[in-house]
């Protein structure tokens, strides 16, 4: 049995650690948000939080994060929308929107560090996400508004 | 609208009532009371009076929304082209997509079923979804009119609400709904766009909550009851099969169900991706080496580029051009080569079907339903009316997704096991088992006369066709649903002859190269398809993509070649084609193409129609070593009416970075018959750090719209490769550019 912290509850799962914990939370847990691209670490749709670092949930062993706090983007909104998931929809961000859970996990995991980030601060972290319908100039721009949003107070968490 | 319902109407109303599936129809002056829209109002309280609005008894104002929504902003654009004219906010509208349903065909006179492509949603949906949004409203007022017995004329609809000013008496569409029902179908008159409430403003996207929350279902997400999942080991080759295999050991492990064969390889079905996934490594399979042993893209563009040195097919021809050469100036040639690629979807293909005896429902991202329900029907042979569409989110299109391959393989595989199965296939299985934009091999030869226009231009194209590939599926599916079997079969395999045989040279190959609008007086474009066997399929914008490269790139050629500004060579070509020329300058009036860039900087120019769509580009870039750095790009559109400002910029923009990548970066390369490129690693799209600011501007219109998801890739290419030949000399024929300059020495 393998316990898990997903979104602040406790789960056990009769599972093999070397599951990458991708497929556990879309198949054991239904958390279908976070999406299979591309089974590398190339294209960022599988990001989460694990301990509040942005990682490609497609390369890690479930084993390898019993225990510790993981965050799925289903989690991110849940109490109201996070500044960065508005400026997102503010910004017509996403198209297909099929990289965009893991472009806002990558993002919230930036900001979260760098609360006024530089251009290439953006683009050191964001250049790990790809982006199929390449709406990266406005994910940048969108990641400047919800910055300045959460400098003003707004969505502090 | 017509008086008279045309011959289409009838088919579709036969097809309809054999379908039995509850769709309301649209009716062009039909001037009684619809007996069927009466009623389902009766019966139901519900307002459907055609294939697209159904308002409900308790004010739900539903969208059936007939194309697919795979981030070109369909959801958007079309709920609110519909509701500008019924007279709701559009955010207010309840967006479904339509199950597949012949009163869905796509109204464009190049397809005639429902398929999502081509860039013609909004073109095409811009006349019946006004006319049917107006014809909703007005019965809706005229249902208010009879039940307050005052003139309809006096009956204003506005948010969802009729309203009689004198009185103040007011209903909301749904209090209307079923006395609506029973209106006759009236002849209605569209708002002109001093009306527009909605149209040509920035709403933000309809579908935009549910994709950055997570909670949008696409079709990897489809969660059913019993819901197995197959993982199918393909063969290292294309068009290759399994001799035999063993699954002794995959069978043994937890949760798997089944290994068995289909026609695409060996499907590995369990409970879960991870265990098929985990599963399928234990398979032991031996494959033959398929129908392409052999052969590789090396290969190929040699043959292409020594029968390109040959005469084709005239497809295009315009006065004399051996005495254009003769009058001309110094001639120049040259040969260009754009190689095969792949879609890559963000969303790899995947497909959930559940056949039973005598049922078949499917769920998942195609860019036709028809063409679905068309597979399923012939693996299954039921009915279509038993086989149910169910179309979700799609992770991006590109035209991959108007092949049914994938569709096909989740109906074998549920209906072998008679349970619902989704198949998800691998980036790699993505990657390596596509419908490739075909590589192609042009030969140019042009000349400038002594003021400086083209005095003469032969253009020969060698390329695949994609309509052969394409013959099998599309043939039948024009067809009414009855004639779809045999006859369709003749007519697939007719279609598939003439274009492999030349004898109609496949369009998808020629698009651009054979209708551009430059005037050049003495022209000859000629045609040879050739048929190396590698699947071939619409990649976005089709033949536009590799022929804009080829036509932009030498007209660059010959301006520089004769010292001529190639911005002001084309302004003279489209001297009598008002719209692109005033595009054109747009594009290099934002540019600022009169000032020159800094030094070191490099500006191309591009201009290109795509189906119906100009669009100018402008490129800076610089190159440093032999990497490339894209500064900066503007960009001109001519669209006509805009329905979202917003979102059509979006949409140039996404194209112009989809261009970029293959540009710079992309080709599949094939060996032995093997796709040697697997994922992004070797088939990298640019990143967030590549990519240059973007400025696009809209021509102001209000000309019938045109459509937008394709017109930023065709000039991309050419713009760049122009902006480094501007910075460095260097004239880019192959693609990808980052290629071309790794090879040079």
């Amino acid at each position: 049995m393998i316990t898990l912290n997903v979104n602040g509850e406790s789960k056990s799962l009769d599972i093999p650690r070397e599951v990458p914990l991708l497929w556990v939370l879309r198949e054991e847990l239904g958390l279908t948000g976070t999406k299979y691209g591309c089974g590398m670490a190339l294209c960022g749709a599988c990001t989460v939080h694990v301990e509040g670092e942005a990682v490609r949930s497609c390369v890690v062993p479930v084993g390898e994060v019993e225990g510790k706090s993981i965050v799925t983007i289903e989690a991110i909104g849940r109490h109201g929308l996070h500044p960065v998931q508005t400026a997102w929809m503010e910004q017509n961000v996403p198209q297909c929107g099929y990289c965009q859970s893991g472009q806002i996990m990558s993002a919230v995991a930036l900001l979260r560090h760098k609360p006024a980030p530089t251009d290439d601060d953006i683009d050191a972290v964001m250049s790990a996400n790809l982006c199929r319908c390449g709406m990266y100039p406005r994910i940048r721009r969108a990641i400047h508004v919800a910055a300045a949003r959460i400098g003003e107070g707004e969505g502090k968490r | 609208m017509s008086t008279e319902p045309t011959r289409r109407d009838i088919l579709r109303i036969a097809a309809v009532a054999a379908g039995g599936i509850a769709v309301g129809l649209f009716l062009p002056g039909c001037h009684g009371p619809d007996a069927r829209t009466a009623a389902r109002a009766d019966k139901s309280g519900e307002f459907a009076p055609n294939a697209w609005v159904t308002v409900t008894s308790d004010n739900r104002i539903v969208f059936w929304l007939d194309r697919v929504e795979m981030g070109q902003g369909t959801m958007t654009s079309h709920a609110t082209i519909l509701a500008e004219e019924l007279e709701v906010d559009p955010r207010k509208v309840q967006v479904e997509f339509a199950p597949a349903n012949r009163a869905y065909d796509n109204p464009d006179g190049e397809i005639g079923f429902q398929l999502t492509g081509g860039s013609t949603s909004v073109k095409t949906s811009w006349d019946p979804l006004r006319a049917a949004g107006a014809t909703a409203r007005d019965m809706l007022r005229g249902a208010a009119a009879e039940t307050w017995g005052v003139p309809i004329e006096q009956c204003a609809a506005n948010d969802g609400m009729v309203t009689h000013a004198p009185t103040g008496r007011h209903a909301t569409y749904g209090e209307l709904a079923r006395a609506a029902g029973h209106q006759p179908v009236p002849d209605v008159r569209l708002k002109t766009p001093d009306q527009f409430r909605w149209i040509g403003k920035p709403l933000v996207r309809f579908d935009a909550r549910r994709k950055v929350d997570g909670s949008g279902t696409y079709g990897i997400d489809v969660k059913l009851p019993g819901l197995l999942t197959a993982v199918v080991l393909r063969p290292p080759a294309l068009r290759a099969s399994a001799r035999r295999f063993d699954a002794s050991a995959a069978k043994a492990q937890p949760g798997v169900v089944d290994v068995f064969e289909v026609p695409s390889g060996v499907a590995v079905v369990a409970t879960s991706y991870w265990r098929a996934a985990a599963a399928a490594r234990l398979v032991k399979v031996e494959w033959d080496g398929g129908k392409l042993a052999g052969v590789g893209s090396k290969a190929i563009a040699k043959q292409y580029r020594e029968r390109v040195l040959l005469p084709g097919k005239v497809v295009r021809k315009i006065g004399d051009l051996e005495q254009g050469f003769s009058v001309g100036g110094r001639a120049i040639e040259a040969i260009y080569e754009a190689p095969f690629l792949a879609h890559a979807t963000m969303e790899p293909q995947n497909f959930t079907a559940h056949v039973t005896d005598d049922r078949c429902e499917l769920w998942g991202p195609t860019q036709s339903a028809a063409l679905a329900q068309q597979e399923a029907w012939r693996i299954t042979g039921l009915p279509r009316e038993r086989i149910l569409m169910h179309t979700t989110l799609i992770g991006g299109g590109f035209g991959r997704r108007l092949q049914q391959d994938y569709v096909a393989e989740a109906v074998h595989v549920s209906r072998h096991l008679k349970r619902p199965v989704k198949v998800v296939w691998s980036r790699e299985d993505d990657m390596r088992h596509d419908f490739y934009r075909p590589l192609s091999v042009h030969h140019l030869k042009g000349a400038l006369d002594a003021h400086g226009n083209v005095a003469a231009w032969r253009h020969r194209i060698v390329a695949q066709s994609m309509g052969v590939w394409a013959a099998g599926d599309w043939a039948p599916a024009v067809l009414p649903n009855a004639m779809a079997g045999a006859v369709g079969t003749m007519l697939s395999h007719t279609v598939g002859t003439l274009l492999a045989d030349n004898i109609f040279p496949d369009p998808t190959s020629l698009q651009g190269a054979a209708e551009f609008e430059y005037a050049m007086p003495n022209l000859r474009v000629e045609y040879q398809p050739l048929e190396p066997g590698v699947p071939a399929g619409a990649w976005r914008s089709v033949g536009n993509s590799q022929n804009a490269f080829v036509v932009e790139s030498f007209l660059d050629e010959l301006a520089r070649s004769a010292g001529v500004d190639p911005y002001h060579l084309r302004r003279r070509l489209l001297a009598n084609v008002p719209r692109e020329l005033a595009t054109l300058d747009l594009a290099a009036r934002a540019a600022g193409w009169s000032t020159p860039p800094p030094k070191g900087i490099g500006r191309g120019i591009a201009h290109w129609k795509c189906f119906g769509t100009p669009c100018s580009l402008v490129c800076d870039a610089s190159v440093e070593g032999k990497v490339v750095r894209m500064r900066r790009i503007v960009a001109a559109v001519d669209c006509g009416q805009v329905i979202n400002p917003d979102l059509v910029k979006a949409q140039i923009e996404s194209a112009i970075v989809f261009g970029l990548s293959a540009a710079l970066k992309q080709r599949i390369t094939i060996e032995d018959g093997r796709v040697v490129e697997g994922n992004f690693h070797e088939f990298p799209l640019l990143r967030m750090h590549e990519t240059p600011p973007i400025e696009v501007h809209l021509v102001p219109s209000h000309e019938k719209p045109t459509g937008v998801g394709e017109v930023g890739v065709p000039p991309a290419a050419p713009a760049l490769a122009n902006a480094v030949f501007a910075a460095t000399g260097r004239r880019i024929r192959v693609l990808p550019i980052e290629h071309a300059l790794a090879e040079a020495t």
